[in-house]
């Protein structure tokens, strides 16, 4: 399959008062044409900033793209005017954001705000706009979709909310939408729901998507591809089937082992990663996970592994990590049963334990809230 | 909890309730609560009769406002003790014999357009000026902002006085009898109240994500600007205009009570204060009729001010 977008290099920096903040550091990743591509990770690990990066969308000031290069369909992004990137942006590739109560605006109908893409990039007149728009909002699931249409924002539900603004993506028939947490603001049962109709259209409209979420639950079934992020740069990339039977960094073992099972036992607890994710302004030397890893040794805190392919594993498959590497020390780990040295474990909680109430204020704060009640 | 019973008609009643709802737009939603304002209602009643008043003015004033006959002056109005009073002024003339009724009428023409147009000048300016501030941040937002303060930390009246009195006897204080130059006076030294409350508007606008939206489906900032920021912007400049009409037509009677406004002979609520000043111990009416004008404006436009605020608030909403 051609590509359809590659990233090379990419670094996106923020300059703060309190210093550099290396948001995405030096990632790369390639998407062929349709293809869907799950990117994952805790909050503040450069997911978002990912997205917006490849629409350049970063706020400037203070963000900057430093380097790197995003290749899309065969242009350089980075390397674009500003008339030529507008150009790109809702029409080759679209974005769905978070949370659909805060990104229609509130003072314009949804025919209005959906029919501003049509109007600007396929140059539709205003009554070609607006009966495009009621196609495309039945195509996403809006009942009596054509009396709906002049009503605003605040006389639609979360859910359906989230449907007009998958409308407004598909809207020029774009080649990749970027969905960023698309369903964290909903409740599970539309979560189900939203997630469903984005991979019908996907599909329907041959359109690469790529899935930015915190929950290894969310791409299970949606995405051919998962790739996980930590501290900024990519740790592990894997088919999702292959992640998810196979998985090859103490990272996702620790995702994994945060999700709750169904079939497991009913008393067992769920295993959290103790600590939090790394100062980014000076991120750890070596690997970026070994202060939270508790298969760590000393080469981690060293030296920096790279991203590589791993010993028994499917071609694609590559993990950043010194253990599962050629001759490491976790190739034959079983994650499910081995949860690493406890006497590390217990290391990690006291160093936990010793940090500065304000950074564990923080890192709190920026986890999403809880989803509201319906 | 008890049972609520309902009959037929009620529930067809909430039936069109929810229906009638569901068509409302914000800003009928808005123009529904404004209604139900009595004051405002009465205050946009007063400001209608006025604006009347003034179109019909060659029409209704019964005498021409300027014309002088010495014989006539100072007579009172029709309430005052009789042998002062002439059938032919309603209200009494001034000390050069002009009906006060007649130029009553005439002033309100003027002190509507020194209502409308320096605001109108007010809301262009300060709009554009909060809007790219607000929205372009850096310099952009500093160089204008800080010529903003300037104009703020002035003294508004000083201002005023300063530029009326500098140019008040140039061509361009001459233009339609002193009006133009009213006009951008008062334009000049009350845009930076507006764009000031548009940039802080605009300042926490353009982080939320609809924003951030509008800019991820391609549109260019200057669309932004006009079709996404300024329609939410709208209501408190919609309420801040509403204020600044009657300050506006105070502004013009202060400058010309004090001498330095619209230049007579051309009737104005100020310019008639100012005359009638000279007589105020003996014959009150040339003054107080004007400054009742004034008042009863005032106020009205005030009540409007205050509707607006109400309903467009959006804490108030429900």
């Amino acid at each position: 399959m051609p590509e359809l977008l590659a990233v090379r290099d990419l670094h996106t920096q923020f300059f703060t008062r309190d210093g550099v903040v290396r948001a995405v550091d030096g990632v790369s990743f390639e998407l062929a044409a349709g293809e869907t591509l799950g990117l994952v990770g805790e909050s503040g690990c450069g997911k978002t900033v990912t997205a917006l990066s490849l629409m350049r969308l970063i706020p400037m000031p203070p963000g900057r793209i430093v380097k790197g290069a995003i290749m899309f369909d065969g242009q350089d992004v980075l390397k674009m005017d500003d008339d030529e990137v507008r150009g790109i942006r809702g029409n080759n590739i679209a974005m769905i954001f978070q949370d659909p109560m805060t990104s229609l605006n509130p003072v314009l109908t949804i025919s209005r705000q959906i029919s501003e893409a049509l109007e600007l990039h396929l140059k539709m007149d205003r009554s070609e706009a607006r009966k495009r728009t009621i196609e495309l909002l039945e195509l996403v699931g809006i009942p009596s979709a054509k009396k709906r249409v002049d009503d605003y924002p605040h006389q639609f539900s979360g859910g359906m909310r989230q449907r007009v603004m998958i409308a407004m993506a598909l809207s020029c028939n774009p080649k990749l939408i970027l969905a960023d947490e698309p369903t964290t603001a909903l409740d599970v049962t539309i979560q189900a729901q939203i997630l469903e109709l984005l991979k019908g259209l996907a599909k329907e409209f041959r359109t690469a998507f790529i899935l930015i979420t915190h929950d290894l639950g969310v791409v299970a079934g949606m995405t051919q591809r998962i790739h996980v992020m930590y501290g900024g740069k990519i740790v592990e990339k894997a088919d999702t089937g292959e992640l998810f039977a196979n998985p090859k960094m103490p990272y996702t073992w620790g995702l994994l082992r945060s999700i709750p099972r169904l079939d497991e036992h009913r008393k067992s607890k769920l295993l959290p990663i103790e600590g939090l994710p790394p100062d980014l302004i000076a991120p750890p030397p070596g690997c970026r996970f070994e202060p939270r890893c508790q298969y760590r040794r000393d080469i981690c805190r060293e030296q920096e592994p790279e991203l590589k392919h791993i010993p028994n594993a499917k071609s694609d498959h590559e993990a950043r990590c010194w253990g599962t590497q050629e001759g490491g020390w976790l190739v034959t780990t079983d994650w499910r049963r081995e949860i690493g040295d406890t006497r590390v474990l217990e290391e990690i909680k006291q160093e936990v334990a010793q940090l500065p109430a304000e950074a564990v204020r923080a890192a709190e704060a920026e986890t999403p809230p809880p989803p509201p009640t319906p | 909890m008890a049972t609520i019973t309902t009959s037929p008609g009620q529930t067809r009643a909430l039936e069109l309730n929810i229906l009638a709802r569901k068509q409302r737009s914000l800003w009928r939603d808005a123009w529904f609560r404004l209604r139900r304002n009595r004051a405002a209602m009465v205050g946009l009643g007063v400001v209608a009769v006025f604006v009347v008043i003034a179109i019909l003015a060659p029409f209704l004033a019964p005498r021409d406002p300027i014309q002088q006959t010495t014989a006539n002056a100072l007579a009172d109005p029709f309430w005052g003790s009789p042998q002062y009073t002439n059938p032919e002024y309603p209200l009494g003339s001034d000390q050069l014999g002009r009906d006060i009724l007649s130029r009553l009428i005439w002033s309100t023409r003027v002190s509507l357009w020194v209502g409308f147009i320096p605001v109108s000048l007010i809301f262009l300016i300060g709009v554009s000026v909060g809007m790219l501030a607000g929205y372009n941040g850096g310099w952009v937002d500093n160089l204008l902002m800080r010529i903003t303060d300037v104009i703020y930390a002035f003294p508004d009246l000083l201002f005023l006085f300063i530029i009326m009195a500098m140019l008040r006897n140039t061509a361009a204080g001459n233009l339609g009898g002193g009006l133009v130059l009213m006009f951008v006076a008062i334009a000049l030294v009350n845009w930076v109240g507006m764009a000031r409350l548009v940039r802080g508007q605009v300042l926490s606008l353009k982080e939320r994500e609809f924003i951030e939206a509008a800019r991820a489906i391609g549109a260019k900032p200057r669309r932004i600007m006009v079709r996404h920021l300024f329609p939410n912007v709208l209501a408190p400049v919609i309420v801040s205009v509403a204020f600044g009409i009657p300050s506006a037509m105070l502004a013009e009677a202060t400058l010309s009570f004090f001498g330095i406004g619209i230049k007579p002979p051309t009737p104005t609520w100020g310019v008639m204060i100012n005359e009638g000043f000279v007589v105020f111990s003996t014959t009150p009416w040339p003054v107080l009729l004007p400054a009742l004008c004034i008042s009863i404006v005032m106020l009205a436009f005030t009540f409007v001010g205050d509707g607006l605020r109400d309903a467009l608030d959006p804490r108030m909403k429900t």
